[in-house]
């Protein structure tokens, strides 16, 4: 049985535990919205992109650009991994890394070399700690501010080093923001650029007819110009639902965790309150047998 | 008066702006370009520079953008921006900083090389933005 001191320093220290959690909670909630409403201030951008992008890619001319051709041997791959910089979130970057690990293993396995670029300290330490090649790493990104330059920076180094052959495909694995209960993670192929297909346009009698568009300068050049902008895009939005992911499963970890405090001081308050009865059992015990006594 | 039509301007950070206009004129790479209601459809990339526009009330107003995109459809026109500022949210500090860096680094680069390429770019983008503080308060 433990002693009335130490139950209470263990009470004590539980219910500190408990007060940080909470605070951390209630830190995630607010960094989500923000997170939450930068998703939202980029959707527009990014919808309106992906729509002019179709048109265009429908009337550019076959390979009109080196970032849609395949390689036909493929030899390097790099690899984007979005992870948080901090821990206590739950199994939110040991998911993230995961994914990664079965990617590399599959790669490795059929005779690729494998390098990686870090967005997040987690991933980064799980890098260096395997011994595995990083090309560049980004930190104090992912759940914090940052702006498109980010995007446009590691994007452009992505793009180069696909141009001079130094990467045959870039990936790239992120968390998903699906909603508070789900971030699952998801790998995407960056470069060489999937086949884009047009979002098919809805039509019924009330739709005007639209002439063609007319493009300057001229859809291959065009094309060519937008993208690398949307490798950028991708890129952006990467990072937005990984941050967005990121705060939600802290919250749900930093939930789990006052949850468990509570229960636990609900359990030692239970012992506390038996030894502290227990106690003054025996004295009462002591008292009424040394009265007895005396009574003779 | 003019029949109006819609101007968005759009960055991945926020709508800048989005209202009924009555002529927008806009820097496409291959000349600067104007856009009236009943517009055909036109998709143009942009150079930095501005975007001037004479709102519904008839009073012109002025953006600076540093390149992207331009949709112009018959009834709206659809602006995708890197960044874009309003006139009185310049930074003429900071573009007066960029200019100097990047006349200094053409100064020392070698023409062929990417990093050249990028210090005009910035140059552009920095004259751009003083060019629009500077003539108006003139």
């Amino acid at each position: 049985m433990a002693t009335l001191k130490e139950v209470q320093s263990k009470i004590s220290s539980v219910k500190k535990t408990k007060q940080i959690t909470k605070a951390m909670n209630m830190v995630a909630t607010s960094r989500l919205r923000g997170a939450q409403t930068a998703m939202e201030a980029f959707r527009p951008y990014a919808e309106k992109f992906s729509e002019v992008l179709g048109n265009i890619a429908d009337k550019a001319g076959d390979g009109a650009s080196p970032l849609l051709t395949p390689r036909e041997e493929v030899n390097k791959v790099n690899i984007v991994l979005m992870t948080s910089d901090r821990g206590l979130c739950g199994g939110f970057n040991f998911n993230l890394i995961e994914a990664a690990e079965k990617l590399k293993d599959e790669k490795v396995s059929q005779g690729i070399d494998v390098s990686f670029t870090n967005f997040g300290k987690k991933g980064r330490d799980w890098c260096r700690n395997n011994k595995l090649p990083i090309t560049s790493e980004y930190l104090n990104v992912v759940g914090g501010k940052f702006g498109f330059n980010v995007a446009s920076t590691s994007g452009q180094e992505l793009i180069d080093g696909f141009l001079d052959g130094s990467f045959d495909e870039v990936y790239v694995i992120l968390a998903n923001f699906q909603g508070m209960a789900a971030q699952p993670p998801v790998v995407k192929q960056l470069l060489p650029i999937p086949i884009i297909v047009p979002a098919e346009a809805e039509i019924d009698d009330d739709t005007p007819y639209l002439a063609e568009h007319i493009i300057e300068p001229s859809p291959d050049e065009l094309l060519n110009e937008m993208l690398p902008k949307n490798i950028f895009i991708q890129i952006y939005n990467g990072l937005l639902e990984t941050s967005t992911s990121e705060h939600a499963a802290r919250m749900k970890a930093m939930d789990n965790a006052t949850k468990a405090c509570n229960d636990m001081i609900e359990n030692l308050t239970l012992a506390y309150n038996k030894a502290r009865q227990a106690a003054i059992t025996m004295e009462l015990m002591d008292i009424i047998g040394g009265a007895e006594a005396l009574k003779g | 008066m003019a029949e109006l039509l819609k101007l968005e301007v759009v960055t991945p950070e926020k709508y800048v702006i989005s209202e009924d206009v009555e002529i927008v004129m806009a820097p496409g790479t291959i000349g600067e370009f104007g856009v009236l209601s009943g517009h055909t459809p036109f998709l143009t990339s942009l150079k930095p520079g501005t975007i001037n526009y004479k709102d519904s009330a008839g009073k012109d107003k002025i953006i600076f953008v540093s390149g992207g995109f331009s949709e112009a459809l018959p009834d709206r026109v659809t602006i995708l921006a890197e960044s874009a500022e309003r006139r009185r949210d310049i930074d003429i500090d900071r573009a007066r900083a960029a200019l100097d860096r990047a006349q200094k680094r053409l100064a020392q680069g070698k023409a062929d090389n990417i990093n050249f390429e990028r210090a005009k770019a910035s140059m552009y983008r920095a004259i751009e933005r003083i060019k629009i503080v500077e003539t108006r308060s003139l």
